[in-house]
């Protein structure tokens, strides 16, 4: 594994384009486009205000950066770069900004969601969207590009509006009967939607592209409901997590739950394997003994190694007792990742934060279970194979894979705390993304990435 | 103990008294007699009184039968019969008074005897009154002994159920309890959660509020535009067109095309998935009628009548194999008989393989001496020795293992030269032992000639001694022969000094 050389970022804007060959990156109010490869500057925008948001076009030609304090909109050309366009919402101000599938459309949020406005880059031609909903995931794209799924709400109910990208019209219009939508996702395939309900009442409904109800699911009543959905990549299955610590799969055929996976604090099954990470005592000399000695809290020690134990069953995890009168409470699943190929489902029990749940989706069983050190903050699969990068906003990265899994700390002097990070499309390549900087990580190809897994963590 | 009958006939009182005086005399038992006197009737008393009389003293024995009577009187305590006697060898005479007073006592004496009898005999029914009181009074308690016992029996069943019963309402109690309880914090959950809803709504109200009134404040209105350079083309090349009916139509047909080849092709899936298993169906139908068929060729003994129905069955299900090869699988008819048939040849496994676990059961408890058969025992016995054996082998594997680790362990980087090392170790070690024996014996010698030159230095000393000792005599000698005799006495004194020092030298 060979790291790159440190780089500035600011507010964790750091995007690969869709092509894999470039890689976005903001620097306050500086919009810094390199090569993948040479990580070389390609071109450099300067815009009006801070940057809060960047995204690329779907055919990696625009990047849109998005400033919301000063409603701004700028859009920089890969191709021209004298191409400038900014988009200047003015007094209704800005919330949210995104491409249209078609990478020639911009739809902006208003502020309070008073409307959503497409502004397009061909024509001049305005349109506006009423009453969208103000939720966590009101709009939705079909993977192939040609439908958006909108959540509005008009007069205290909830409806779904479909539109055709490629001119904007409005297909379908339903009500849905939720009693406030939470969030909104087409399946892979493009032909069912998965609309929720809010926490308060488990309620998972699903549409068909046409409009028609197919089914709906609720498992409880009364407790709190869902947290996080995710689809499988071959929209196969769809995966709830709930307040309750469970994963409930639904099953593309009949929409009805096919299993339910617990999150238990004690795994006591001799056939899932339990990483631990231990800390690798520091290989100290004679008079190496550091002086003053560490604070305590102070974090993990930026210089000390860690490896990968395999714990013997019975293993009890770290759990965290959730403050019960404050809302959103830190229970239950809140992150849900399908590996691409389908076959793994990685899981975070919010109460246990350290440890990510593996779940093997052929078996229908738990695979594996890592615990970390510290609560892990993000994890993300790999796009080409089932192989999961964790990080717990340490200075190290965690590979999992079926053969085993790595520990791996980012070089560099001072402390890299890794709080996000992203896969480059190939799998090649991941972007360790920390408060002020940002590096790249270069994977060796497949073979050896098996094999320094074995040697590290000593375990086939 | 019977009932006493006392007889008290007044009439016989006085005859009674002198005949039971007599009785008394001639038994020595008086009250086993009284007893007897008792349970007789009165008359043949009467008829007895004579027979005593006369048998106790007649006109022969007058002496005889006074000087008993006085002697026994005496014995009893009464004063004597006769009179006092003036001399020793004299005739004693009858005292008339003593007798009668004797007669009197007696007399006296019956009656008191009578009156405890009788009282005696009251105290009796007394008792035996009493007696039967009590005992009805005893069987009476028993009874209600009894019937306490059996109620507090009932009782205490009564408050076993009663207990169970209680302890159930408990535990509906509790659970009852503790769904509230959940319920409860249910509701406390959704309470704050509808709360920080509410607030965060409240919160965008009132900035929508302050933007409102900023708005209306505000003259200046910011112009809402896009500034572009040039327009961009569309990504796909093509032109942009109108929003007309036909384009309305045009989304809606390619929206149903995109629904129906996903269904298509879910459907599809589900066809070959179909497809497989019912090729495994069928696969595990001929092998199970494989499996069952052999049967044919067995001994007429063990055929039953499921063997016959396999037969049959072969038949049938060699034409259904046929038949549904024709239909190809996609009738509901065909399916039903695919699944009918499966299970029916499951059946007939099922029942075969408990018909030879009853066989092997069988043949175990008749003792089925056949050598081909070994009995269970020896084979479990064979079994857990070969598992003992594979433990022990694993163990010694185990240990083994972790030898050879801990060796690599504690080996260094390089492993051929500590190799090495220990090669040469092991010629320096050889060297070692064979220089330390050379040593030893090298040792021993010296020990030995080290003693004999001690021995040699002791005996030259001796020698050396004796030397001296030849040498201050013969020096002597000459001195004595050489000087006169003060010169001689002097020196020789002086000599004899010096020689003794040389001879204490040495």
């Amino acid at each position: 594994m060979n790291f790159s050389e440190v780089f500035k970022l600011s507010g964790l804007l750091c995007k690969f384009s869709p092509d894999g060959k470039y890689l976005a990156s903001c620097v306050q109010y500086r919009l810094v486009v390199r090569d993948v490869n040479t990580l070389q500057i390609v071109q450099l925008y300067t815009c009006l205000d801070q940057i809060q948001h960047i995204e690329w076009s779907a055919d990696s030609l625009f990047i849109l950066c998005a400033m919301y304090k000063r409603g701004l909109v700028q859009v920089w050309s890969l191709e021209q770069p004298e191409w400038h366009c900014k988009i200047d919402e003015g007094s209704a101000g800005l919330v949210a900004s995104c491409w249209s599938p078609d990478g020639r459309h911009i739809l902006n949020t208003t502020e309070f969601h008073l409307r959503i406005t497409v502004w397009s880059l061909c024509t001049k031609s305005v349109s506006y969207i009423k009453y969208p909903k103000a939720c966590l995931q009101g709009t939705t794209f079909t993977r192939d590009g040609r439908y958006m799924a909108l959540a509005e709400r008009r007069d205290c109910k909830d409806y779904v509006s479909i539109f055709v990208c490629s001119d904007w019209q409005l297909l379908r219009h339903f009500d849905t009967d939720t009693q406030d939508l939470t969030g909104i996702e087409w399946a892979p395939n493009g032909c069912v939607l998965a609309v929720w309900d809010t926490c308060l009442e488990y309620k998972i409904l699903l549409y068909s592209l046409d409009g028609r109800l197919l089914s709906a699911y609720s498992a409880y009543e009364w407790s709190l409901g869902i947290k996080s959905v995710a689809w499988s990549p071959s929209s196969q299955f769809l995966a709830v997590g709930s307040y309750d610590g469970k994963v409930r799969i639904l099953n593309h055929v009949t929409w009805k739950m096919i299993t339910e996976f617990e999150h238990p604090a004690a795994i006591n099954n001799p056939k899932i394997v339990v990483y631990k990470e231990a800390e690798k005592s520091p290989q100290l000399g004679l008079g190496c003994l550091s002086f003053p000695p560490p604070r305590a809290g102070a974090g993990p020690l930026p210089t000390s190694e860690s490896k990968y134990e395999i714990a013997s069953v019975p293993v009890s995890l770290q759990t965290l007792k959730p403050v019960t009168d404050r809302a959103n409470p830190k229970i239950g699943v809140g992150m849900l990742a399908f590996s691409p190929d389908s076959y793994f489902l990685a899981t975070r029990n919010d109460n246990v934060p350290n440890a990510v749940w593996v779940w093997d989706i052929q078996k229908l069983r738990l695979f594996a279970v890592l615990e970390q050190l510290s609560p892990v903050r993000a994890f993300q699969w790999d796009p080409q194979q089932p192989r999961l990068a964790i990080c717990t906003g340490g200075s190290r990265v965690y590979l999992w894979s079926p053969a085993g899994c790595l520990s791996v700390q980012v070089p560099g002097e001072g402390d890299f705390a890794v709080l996000s990070l992203c896969w480059h499309l190939s799998g090649d390549s991941m972007a360790l993304l920390s408060k002020d900087h940002f590096c790249l990580c270069f994977l060796e190809t497949e073979a050896a990435v098996g094999t320094a897994c074995r040697q590290l963590s000593g375990h086939t | 103990m019977g009932d006493w009958m006392t007889v008290t006939d007044p009439g016989l009182s006085s005859e009674n008294k002198t005949l039971s005086q007599h009785t008394s005399e001639t038994k020595m038992s008086p009250s086993s007699l009284y007893s007897q006197q008792v349970l007789c009737s009165s008359i043949p008393l009467s008829k007895n009184v004579h027979s005593f009389f006369s048998a106790f003293c007649t006109e022969d024995n007058i002496e005889q039968s006074i000087s008993y009577l006085d002697q026994e009187l005496t014995t009893f305590g009464f004063p004597s019969l006769y009179e006092e006697s003036k001399g020793k060898e004299t005739k004693r005479e009858l005292n008339i008074i003593a007798v009668l007073n004797c007669m009197n006592e007696l007399l006296v004496l019956q009656r008191k005897n009578l009156l405890a009898q009788e009282n005696v005999e009251t105290q009796n029914l007394k008792l035996g009154s009493d007696m039967d009181h009590l005992q009805s009074c005893y069987s009476k308690l028993k009874e209600q002994l009894e019937t306490s016992r059996r109620e507090m029996i009932g009782l205490q069943e009564r408050d076993r159920q009663l207990q169970c019963k209680n302890r159930n309402l408990h535990q509906l109690l509790k659970n009852e309890k503790d769904e509230v309880q959940k319920l409860q914090n249910i509701i406390a959950s959704r309470a704050t959660q509808y709360n920080h809803d509410m607030k965060r709504k409240e919160r965008e109200y009132n900035k929508l509020k302050e933007r409102l009134h900023q708005l209306v404040m505000n003259k200046k209105d910011k112009k809402i535009a896009m500034d572009i350079l040039n327009y961009v083309g569309r990504a796909d090349g093509k032109r942009g067109s109108w929003r007309t009916g036909k384009t309305e139509a045009r989304n809606e047909d390619e929206m149903y095309k995109i629904l129906l080849n996903d269904y298509e092709y879910r459907q599809k899936q589900i066809l070959m998935e179909n497809a497989e298993l019912k090729k495994v169906l069928q696969q595990m139908k001929k092998e199970m009628i494989s499996l069952l068929s052999p049967q044919k060729k067995k001994p007429r003994e063990r055929v039953d009548d499921s063997t016959g129905t396999v037969i049959s069955d072969v038949e049938e299900d060699a034409g259904e194999l046929s038949r549904e090869s024709i239909w190809d699988l996609s009738c509901e008819t065909v399916r039903e008989q695919l699944t009918n048939s499966i299970r029916k040849q499951w059946r007939i496994l099922k029942s075969h393989v408990e018909k030879l676990d009853n066989q092997v059961s069988k043949v175990h408890l008749e003792g089925f001496n056949d050598e081909d058969v070994i009995s269970r025992q020896d084979h479990e016995q064979e079994t857990e020795k070969l598992e003992l054996e594979i433990q022990q082998c694993k163990e010694m594997i185990k240990t083994q293992q972790q030898l050879l680790q801990q060796q690599l362990a504690t080996a260094c980087d390089d492993d051929t030269t500590s190799l090495l090392r220990d090669c040469y170790l092991l010629e320096e070690k050889e060297r070692l032992k064979e220089e330390w024996s050379l040593f030893k014996e090298q040792k021993k010698n010296f020990e030995r000639e080290r003693r004999s030159f001690t021995e040699a230095a002791i005996r030259l000393g001796l020698e050396r001694k004796a030397f001296e000792e030849e040498r201050a005599s013969w020096l002597k000698q000459q001195f004595l022969n050489m000087t006169t005799f003060d010169h001689q006495n002097s020196e020789n004194v002086k000599l004899f000094s010096a020689f003794s020092g040389i001879q204490s030298m040495y």
